[in-house]
């Protein structure tokens, strides 16, 4: 039989989608522990989240989660650090570290049968790490360097200076390496007041994700962390970065960071919004979604496949427990800097009302965030760490199930909602990594005022 | 020792398309997994990145859907991607279980009926968006000409090897809508390409909707295999300053061609070598002597012939001279004493584990769909996923030592010292400039 080339074929009802039933338990010393059956393959994840990130960086010490994070799989009991790394690789572990502005995540994947082992390493290196003085001059040097090196990677530094310019002293503006400075002046005491305020049962949860039975996931946590007390002293100060207001105003329009004979600028143009806990949460993904969030979006469409400006642009929310950017990012071509910028304030702005949302662009938006949702769970780790984002942001138990229904409620109206009451185009700042020298005559039309001339670092 | 299986079903159309199966209902998705057995390495000297850019013309449209590519997938819920290198390209979509027609109807439709949907417009614009990926992913990104500069000193200028997929800038500012024709014609057809579908679908309903979809593709000749050789008989130095702040060294060997004897254990080497602190180059040059910041290897598997790269990164202050000693010190004790017995067990854990992380999921790059396609483009083998297993758990001490002998010479490779713009002098001695934009 010919295929019908006249019309795409229709596509049928979303397959049911059930998130794994996920079971909480409470260990002796206080861990929250969560355990998830998966029995796709004889894999388990550990992910054991501490709910301090960079944000809990004391102000003149920005760096010091991070750095505590990489202290500890460089030591624990009689294993060196060159031990702990092979004793990860005798069981093929997959071993990793994030450092986020609210939370510090450890994950651990190994095969099912090396579940103890893996257990047993993660407990060790977390719970009792060495933190040795030599270790400590190797990674404060290894940290100083890595910094140097952030200077040569463009998107690297506007990051850095995006997060300085919107949140300014805010413990959420700096990012999670911290600055050459306060790496230079931190100890390994530092270090070891940190691990023992952060990292403690009461603020930690550990996810254990695997093919087993949640008894005997339990079991196999229980047998690793049941050891872990509660140690003396303070535990972090507060408050927490999310309760700290951040600035309302930015202190520039337009700045730039100069590099010159750069063949692409690379932009940020946004500003400081709501936290990841809005209400308005599902309508800022949909507005996202629309605006710059996937490939066909409103700002990806417009600089590269109309204009060919860049290899590619997008918009998204850097999602906090407290205030979070928004930003959009794109490499440019240098020639095309000033009408890049052009174009994308202008659709910041047109979204806002002028230009709301069309049936179509509506419809995409809301197919692609739900009708695929089920691939984000595939694998142990994809599960393990969405149970973590749960707890990290205290969403309820019952938040994947209603994640689509949420978006696919949705209209037009919420979404211009959103976008008048959580963008503001009277504050957007516009951040330039690029050969300044080259743009600077054609910057002076977009009318942002006389541009902040900013220092690679700092 | 974890049972590993990757089972599929193989039929092969009339007009020669390969179609494999493989089912997996944990998830209700299906992914969607085309290769088509070209890449760079088809391309000739003045035309290069025209692989790549041809990429970037598939998602723009075809006849029967002449427009955007991604919209109704997008509306579907899929996510989609492709990519290319020297010796292949691929296109997947992830799907739910409720958009397979439509995912290989649009796939079908591009194999099938690209052409009239290819506009001097789009063309011209998609010239511009890979200008752009090249600023943005080599020019504009420290080391980002390295790479480039190392493979262009390995291969003569004539092999297929000597560019980069992504191309010559001049190369792809001079590409003509014309030449888009013709490498369609020789290579985006049935016999060319092998189709992947897995996840949570029949077996026998993905072979019918195979058929319904692709069957009316008429067939084309199968290209006829490109042939080129290459080898050092010396090692050649050169030098490349960069807007960078630290110098780095990179290393690059001819190795064995990919799933050739030797392949695997060259493999095993660049962990053995410099993958976790445990490594013998980590160890000594990062951990012990704090002369570089960082140092990694890999085998870079290739059809016609692969390389072996070796990159370090100096600590500040630290000469490359010295992490070049260093390394070579490491070689030879490699290629003379060979790993202990501890190294090769843990380079079997880490196979194992390896392996079976890659069973984790269906769709996107490396996932099951496209083990299944590689597997069947380069070993004409769609289920050879446990003898590539066996490849790395037969590898011993002895065959490593062996391969490290004889393809990690010193004195045959090109080694490149990437030095911050005028400081040639930190440059290892004897080193030529290499120029390349």
């Amino acid at each position: 039989m010919a295929v019908d080339r006249t019309r795409l074929p229709g596509v049928g009802p979303d397959p049911p989608f059930r998130f794994p039933s996920v079971v909480r338990h409470r260990l002796a010393n206080g861990l929250d522990l969560r355990t998830v059956e998966h029995h796709s393959v004889p894999v388990i994840t550990f992910v054991l989240q501490v709910h301090d990130g960079s944000g809990a960086d004391p102000a003149n010490r920005h760096g010091l989660a991070a750095f505590t994070a990489d202290m500890l799989d460089e030591g624990t009991g009689a294993l060196s650090a060159i031990d702990v790394s092979e004793a990860l690789a005798r069981i093929g572990a997959e071993f990793d570290t994030d450092v986020g502005p609210d939370a510090t995540v450890f994950t651990l994947t190994a095969l099912m049968r090396f579940a103890d082992r893996g257990a047993a390493l993660l407990a060790d290196m977390l719970v009792r790490p060495s933190l040795r003085g030599a270790d400590f001059a190797r990674l404060q040097q290894l940290r100083l360097d890595r910094l140097r090196q952030l200077r040569d990677l463009p998107s690297a530094v506007a990051e850095r200076s995006f997060l300085r310019l919107l949140y300014g002293a805010h413990p959420y503006g700096h990012l999670p390496i911290g600055s050459d400075a306060a790496l230079r002046a931190m100890t390994l005491d530092d270090i070891g007041r940190f691990h023992r305020a952060a990292y403690r049962p009461s603020r930690a949860t550990l996810v254990v994700t695997g093919d087993a039975t949640h008894e005997a996931l339990r079991s196999i946590a229980e047998r690793a962390f049941e050891s872990w007390v509660e140690p003396g002293g303070d535990g972090m100060p507060t408050p927490a970065p999310a309760d700290i207001e951040a600035p309302r105003v930015p202190p520039a329009r337009l700045a730039v960071v100069p590099r010159e004979g750069a063949p692409q600028s690379e932009l940020r143009i946004g500003h400081l919004t709501t936290g990841r806990n809005t209400p308005d949460y599902p309508a800022l993904l949909v507005l996202n979604a629309v605006l710059g969030g996937q490939f066909v979006s409103r700002v990806n469409l417009k600089l590269r496949e109309e204009k060919g400006y860049t290899y590619g642009a997008r918009t998204g929310f850097d999602w906090r427990r407290g205030t979070s950017p928004f930003a959009l990012q794109a490499s440019v071509h240098t020639a095309a800097t000033a009408d890049a910028i052009a174009e994308s304030l202008r659709e910041l702005q047109e979204v806002r009302g002028s230009r709301p949302p069309s049936a179509a662009e509506l419809s995409l938006a809301r197919a692609t965030l739900t009708r695929g949702y089920p691939r984000n769970f595939e694998t142990a780790q994809q599960v393990a760490r969405s149970v973590a984002q749960l707890v990290l942001y205290g969403l309820p138990d019952t938040y994947f199930e209603e994640f689509v229904p949420k978006v696919t409620a949705v209209e037009a109206d919420d979404v211009t909602r959103v976008a008048q009451r959580h963008l503001d185009p009277s504050r957007l700042v516009t951040l330039v990594v690029g050969d300044y020298r080259a743009i600077a005559d054609s910057l002076a039309p977009l009318g942002l005022g006389e541009p902040v001339i900013l220092p690679v670092d700092e | 020792m974890t049972r590993m299986d990757l089972p599929f079903t193989k039929h092969t159309l009339a007009n020669g398309l390969d179609v494999l199966v493989h089912e997996d209902h944990h998830v209700p998705i299906v992914a969607v997994n085309v290769w088509y057995h070209v890449g760079s390495k088809n391309e000739r000297p003045g035309r290069t990145g025209f692989a790549h850019l041809f990429e970037h013309l598939m998602f723009e449209g075809s006849e029967h859907h002449n427009s955007g590519y991604f919209p109704p997938l997008q509306q579907a819920g899929a996510v989609l991607n492709g990519s290319t290198n020297a010796d292949r390209t691929n296109y997947w979509e992830v799907v739910p279980t409720s958009a397979v027609d439509l995912a290989l109807w649009m796939e079908s439709d591009r194999m099938g009926y690209l052409l009239p949907a290819v506009t001097r417009e789009r063309f011209e614009t998609q010239r511009d968006v890979v200008l752009n990926e090249r600023r943005q992913n080599y020019e504009n990104r420290p080391y980002g000409l390295a790479v480039m500069a190392v493979v262009s000193a390995l291969y003569p200028p004539e092999h297929p090897y000597h560019w980069l997929t992504i191309g010559g800038a001049d190369d792809i500012r001079a590409m003509q809508l014309d030449d888009v024709h013709d490498f369609f014609r020789t290579y985006y057809h049935p016999a060319n390409a092998s189709l992947a579908i897995a996840g949570d679908i029949e077996t026998s309903a993905a072979l019918r909707q195979a058929e319904e979809y692709f069957g009316e593709i008429p067939a084309g000749p199968r290209p006829a295999p490109v042939v080129a050789s290459a080898g050092l008989d010396r090692e050649v130095r050169l030098i490349l300053d960069d807007r960078v702040e630290l110098p780095r060294l990179y290393m690059g060997w001819h190795s064995p061609a990919m799933f050739a004897d030797g392949d695997a254990e060259m493999d095993l080497l660049s962990d053995l070598l410099a993958n976790g602190k445990a490594s013998r180059l980590y160890r000594t040059l990062v951990y012990e002597r704090r002369i570089a910041l960082d140092v990694s290897a890999y085998q870079n598997s290739r059809e016609l012939g692969s390389f072996f790269l070796l990159v370090a990164t100096a600590a500040p202050g630290q000469s490359l001279a010295t992490i070049a000693a260093e390394i070579d010190a490491a070689l030879i004790e490699l290629a003379e004493r060979g790993p202990t017995d501890s190294e090769m067990e843990r380079a079997e854990a880490q196979a194992e584990s390896h392996f079976l992380f890659r069973l984790q999921t269906v769709g996107g790059f490396g996932g099951k769909s496209d083990q299944l396609n590689a597997y069947n483009v380069f070993r004409r083998d769609p289920g050879f996923f446990a003898r590539d297993l066996a490849r790395y758990r037969s590898a011993t001490a002895e065959s490593v030592r062996h391969a490290a002998a004889r393809h990690l010479s010193v004195d045959r490779r090109v080694t490149l010292s990437v030095v911050p713009r005028g400081q040639s002098a930190l440059a290892l001695p004897g080193s030529a400039p290499v120029s390349v934009s």
